[in-house]
C-alpha cells in the first residue's frame, strides 16, 4: 500500500515527532511517553487537532515518594476506538505545578480539581481550582504517601495487629482526641473561622445589576438532602428569574477515601471496596477492577469464567438501567410507580446475584484469574428463563408505558441537551456520550473479555436530550439480553479460575488501566504496583464523576424544575461520585 | 407491635357485657400505640444502605405493612431519622442539623455498619466513626448494607421501643425546649464545638516535632 495513511489513523511516534520534549516511558511495566511540562500543551494540542485523540478519559496524579517526584497520568483515546496513548508529566514534589488540560478538554476540570485537592498537585490555567471532595481549609493533601490518616496504624495492610498476633484494638483509644481527628500543632479552635460557602459562589457566575431590567440573580442550593439528587449531592444554582444561569455541582458528602485504603490495602483487599464504588452494580466495579491487575500480572481467566463474567456484568447492566429509568421517572414527578415496577425485575436479578456470590448487594464475586464460585445449572436455568421469557417482555411494558406517554415526552424532549462536541469535549461516557450522538463502547472500541465474539449493537441516539437519554437505555436493556442470549447459550464447562484461588497475589511492578464499560459510562482502573503486595497507587476513573462535567452544559438555559431531571437522566451514584 | 392484648387490659377487671364494646386501656399505652405505628421515616439516604432502604419500601418487603410507607423529605415531618450509609465528615454538620430541625419526639436508627461505627470505611480520613458520636441513636441495624429483612426487623425494634416508653420520663414532654445539639464545624479537620477544651489541651501539648498530624498544612 503506497497510498497515505491519515494522521487520524495512526498511532504517532512521539519521542520522533518532538525529539527533545518527549521521550519513551523505559521504567519496567510501564508504558507510554514522558513529556516535559512545558511542552504538554503544545504536544496535547496536536495529538488532539491532527491525530485524533480527542477524548480524554482519565486524569490522576501519583505520588513517587522515594523520587521526590510526582508525576501526573493522561489517558487519551480516539472516538473512532483503539488503544489509549498515555502520557506523563513529571514535576517535583515541593512544588507540583503541571499546566491545566482544561482549554483543550474540559473533562479534565473535575479531575484535575481532584488532584490538587488529594495530591496537592497545582494546574496552572485551571478556571476554578478548588478542593473537590474536601472541603476548602482541610489541612494537608491525603494522598500524599507521607500524610498519615488520624487512625493510621501502619503503611500496609495486614496489619501486626490483626495477624498473625491477632491483638485488635480500637482505634478510638490510642488517637488523643478519642476520635478521628488530628490537628496542627498549636491550632486554637476559637480562632478558627469556617471558610462557609463563600468559595463556590464567587465561582458563579451572575447577572450584573442593570438599572433598566432589574436583573438579578438568585443563588439557589439544591441538597445535599434533597429528595431527588440520588444521594448526598448538592447542586449551586444561579438563576434569572427560572432560567439557569450557571449552575457548580458540589461533591465529597460521600468521599469515603477509596484511594487512601485501597492503597494501604491488599489487591485483593480492595475487591470488596470496589463494590461499594457504584453500589448498584457492584458487579461491573469488580469486573473492571480484575482486569486492571490482571494486565498488570499478565494472567486471563479461563473461558467458562469469562462468560460468567460477561452475564454478570449484562445483568448488572440491566438491572441498573431499569433502576434509572424508574427514578428518571419518579424525579419528572410519576412518584414511585415506576420506580416499583423496575425494583420488582432488580430484585430478581438481586436473587441470582445473591445465589452465586452469597450478598443481594455486594457481591464481591470476581478474583483475578477468574470468578470466586461457579454457576450451577439450575441458576444457569433461571438466568435463562428470565433473560429469554420475562426481562424482555418486562422491557416491552417499559416501552410501552412510558415512551408514547405524554407528560414524559412533553418533560423531556429537547430539554438538557448535549451536543456531541460538548460531550466529547467533557469525556462524556456510557449512555450520556451515545445519545448525543456519539457511537463510542468500550466494548466494541477497545474490546476486553469476550465482547468481541459476541454479536451486539452500540445503541446510539442523535438529539442529546433526556429523552434520548431515556431511550438509549432501552435500546442497551435489549442489547444486554441479545449478548445474555450469547452468553447462555454458548457458555461452556471447565474451571471458573486460572491457578489456585489466593489470598495473596504477586502482582510484578508496573503500571495497568483496566476499563470497562459500565453501565454508566467508561469505568477505569489505574493501578500501578511496585512489586509489594499493595498497591502502589490506585485511581478510580468514575463515569458518573466525570459525567457530571456536563450538567452545566445540559443545565444552563433551562428551568430550574427541570435540572432534577436532567441530573436523573445523567444517572448517577454518589459512592461512585465521590468515591 | 400490634398486641391488642397488651393495649386493652388495664389491669382491672372490664364487665363481660362490655368487653366488646368498650376498651379501656392507660393514656401512655394508646399513645405509645398510635406513635409506634405510625412513623413516618425522613427520606435521607447516604449511601449503599439507602438503596436497600427504598428495596424494603418497594412491593417485595413493603414497609407499608407497619405503618412506615410515608417517607418524608422533610425533617419538620418525619419522625425517624434513618442514617442509611456512611457518615463523613463534610456530612455531618448537615444530618446534626436535620436532626435538630426534626420535631419531637424524634428518633434515629443507624443503618449498617458504617453508620453504627464506621464499616469498612472506619479507617479513612473523611468518615466519622459512628454517627452516634454526634446524635443519640435508638436502634443499631449490623450489616453491610443491612437486608431488607433486616433493616425491618430494626424498625420493629424500635417500635418496641416505643411502647415501653412512659410519658413520664421522656425528656420532650418534660417542661422547657430541649437543647439542639452544637453542629459540629469544618476546621482543618471535623470540631466538635463540645470538644473544644480537649482540641486546645492536646494541640498546645505537641510541639511540631513530636506531633503524629506531621506534614505540608497548607
Amino acid at each position: 500500500m503506497s497510498e497515505i495513511i491519515p494522521k487520524i489513523a495512526q498511532i504517532p511516534d512521539l519521542s520522533a515527532l518532538f525529539p527533545d520534549k518527549v521521550h519513551q516511558d523505559t521504567r519496567l511495566g510501564y508504558q507510554g511517553y514522558i513529556v516535559e511540562r512545558e511542552h504538554l500543551l503544545e504536544v496535547v494540542r496536536l495529538l488532539r487537532d491532527e491525530y485524533g485523540y480527542d477524548y480524554l478519559s482519565s486524569v490522576t496524579g501519583v505520588d513517587y515518594l522515594p523520587e521526590g517526584k510526582m508525576e501526573v497520568v493522561y489517558h487519551l483515546y480516539k472516538t473512532l476506538g483503539g488503544p489509549a496513548l498515555v502520557l506523563k508529566v513529571q514535576t517535583p514534589r515541593e512544588d507540583a505545578r503541571v499546566p491545566s488540560l482544561v482549554p483543550l478538554y474540559r473533562g479534565a476540570e473535575f479531575q484535575e480539581r481532584e488532584a490538587w485537592d488529594l495530591l496537592g498537585i497545582r494546574f496552572e490555567g485551571h478556571p476554578d481550582l478548588r478542593r473537590i471532595l474536601m472541603w476548602e481549609g482541610f489541612a494537608g493533601f491525603p494522598l500524599r504517601k507521607d500524610w498519615r490518616e488520624p487512625y493510621f496504624e501502619e503503611e500496609a495492610k495486614p496489619y501486626k495487629s490483626r495477624w498473625p498476633e491477632g491483638f485488635v484494638f480500637r482505634a478510638e483509644d490510642r488517637n488523643p482526641f478519642g476520635d478521628n481527628v488530628q490537628y496542627p500543632p498549636g491550632f486554637d479552635p476559637e480562632s478558627w473561622t469556617p471558610e462557609d460557602d463563600e468559595a463556590i459562589y464567587r465561582a458563579l457566575k451572575r447577572v450584573e445589576d442593570q438599572d433598566d431590567l432589574h436583573a438579578e440573580t438568585l443563588v439557589v442550593n439544591l441538597g445535599p438532602q434533597h429528595p431527588s439528587t440520588h444521594g448526598v449531592f448538592r447542586m449551586v444554582v444561579s438563576l434569572v428569574e427560572e432560567t439557569i444561569l450557571d449552575l457548580k455541582p458540589v461533591m465529597g458528602y460521600l468521599h469515603r477515601n477509596h484511594e487512601k485504603i485501597g492503597e494501604r490495602n491488599t489487591f485483593l483487599q480492595n475487591m470488596p471496596f470496589t463494590d461499594r464504588l457504584d453500589y448498584i452494580c457492584s458487579m461491573s466495579n469488580n469486573f473492571g477492577y480484575a482486569l486492571a491487575v490482571e494486565k498488570l500480572m499478565g494472567i486471563k481467566p479461563p473461558e467458562r469464567a469469562e462468560y460468567i463474567r460477561v452475564m454478570m456484568a449484562e445483568l448488572t447492566r440491566f438491572l441498573n438501567h431499569i433502576f434509572a429509568i424508574g427514578f428518571l421517572l419518579n424525579d419528572l414527578g410519576a412518584y414511585f410507580t415506576p420506580a416499583l415496577y423496575a425494583i420488582e425485575e432488580r430484585e430478581l436479578i438481586l436473587d441470582i446475584f445473591e445465589a452465586v456470590s452469597g450478598s443481594r448487594m455486594m457481591c464481591n464475586y470476581f478474583r483475578f484469574g477468574g470468578v470466586a464460585r461457579d454457576v450451577s445449572d439450575d441458576i444457569l436455568e433461571k438466568v435463562r428463563r428470565l433473560v429469554n421469557d420475562r426481562l424482555p417482555r418486562k422491557v416491552d411494558e417499559m416501552d410501552e408505558f412510558l415512551t408514547k406517554n405524554e407528560i414524559v415526552r412533553e418533560r423531556c424532549e429537547g430539554v438538557g441537551i448535549l451536543t456531541a462536541e460538548q460531550a466529547i469535549a467533557n469525556s462524556a461516557s456510557g449512555p450520556v456520550l451515545r445519545a448525543s450522538g456519539v457511537p463510542y463502547d468500550v466494548r466494541r472500541a477497545d474490546p476486553y473479555s469476550i465482547y468481541d465474539r459476541l454479536e451486539f449493537d452500540v445503541a446510539v441516539r442523535y438529539h442529546g436530550d433526556i429523552y434520548d437519554r431515556y431511550l438509549i437505555r432501552l435500546d442497551e436493556m435489549r442489547q444486554s439480553l441479545r449478548i445474555l442470549q450469547q452468553v447462555l447459550r454458548d457458555i461452556p464447562e471447565g474451571p471458573i479460575m486460572s491457578g489456585k484461588p489466593q489470598y495473596q497475589v504477586r502482582v510484578p511492578p508496573g503500571e495497568a488501566y483496566g476499563r470497562v464499560e459500565g453501565p454508566k459510562g467508561e469505568l477505569g482502573f489505574y493501578v500501578v504496583s511496585n512489586g509489594k503486595p499493595n498497591p502502589w497507587r490506585y485511581h478510580v476513573r468514575a463515569p458518573s464523576f466525570i459525567n457530571l462535567t456536563s450538567l452545566v452544559d445540559m443545565a444552563r438555559g433551562n428551568k430550574v424544575a427541570d435540572v432534577v431531571a436532567i441530573l436523573g437522566s445523567i444517572d448517577i451514584v454518589l459512592g461512585e461520585v465521590d468515591r | 407491635m400490634n398486641d391488642s392484648k397488651d393495649i386493652t387490659s388495664p389491669g382491672y377487671e372490664i364487665p363481660p357485657e362490655l368487653r366488646h364494646q368498650v376498651t379501656i386501656t392507660t393514656l401512655e399505652r394508646i399513645y405509645n400505640w398510635g406513635r409506634a405505628n405510625s412513623l413516618w421515616p425522613m427520606m435521607f439516604g447516604l449511601a449503599c444502605c439507602a438503596i436497600e432502604m427504598i428495596a424494603t419500601a418497594a412491593s417485595r418487603y413493603d414497609l407499608a405493612r407497619f405503618g412506615m410507607e410515608v417517607m418524608r423529605p422533610s425533617p419538620r415531618q418525619s419522625d425517624v431519622l434513618i442514617i442509611s450509609g456512611t457518615v463523613t465528615k463534610k456530612m455531618v454538620p448537615q444530618i446534626v442539623r436535620l436532626y435538630n430541625q426534626m420535631a419531637e419526639p424524634r428518633y434515629v436508627i443507624a443503618m449498617g455498619a458504617c453508620a453504627s461505627g464506621g464499616g469498612p470505611f472506619k479507617e479513612g480520613y473523611n468518615v466519622v466513626s459512628g454517627i452516634d458520636k454526634f446524635i443519640p441513636v435508638d436502634v443499631y441495624i449490623p450489616g453491610c448494607p443491612p437486608t431488607p429483612q433486616a433493616l425491618l426487623n430494626g424498625l420493629i425494634a424500635l417500635q418496641k421501643k416505643i411502647e415501653r416508653q412512659s410519658l413520664r420520663d421522656l425528656p420532650w414532654y418534660q417542661k422547657g425546649p430541649s437543647e439542639p445539639i452544637p453542629v459540629p464545624v469544618l476546621g482543618p479537620d471535623l470540631m466538635d464545638p463540645r470538644k473544644y477544651a480537649l482540641i486546645r489541651e492536646v494541640t498546645h501539648r505537641q510541639t511540631p516535632q513530636e506531633s503524629q498530624g506531621e506534614n505540608a498544612h497548607e
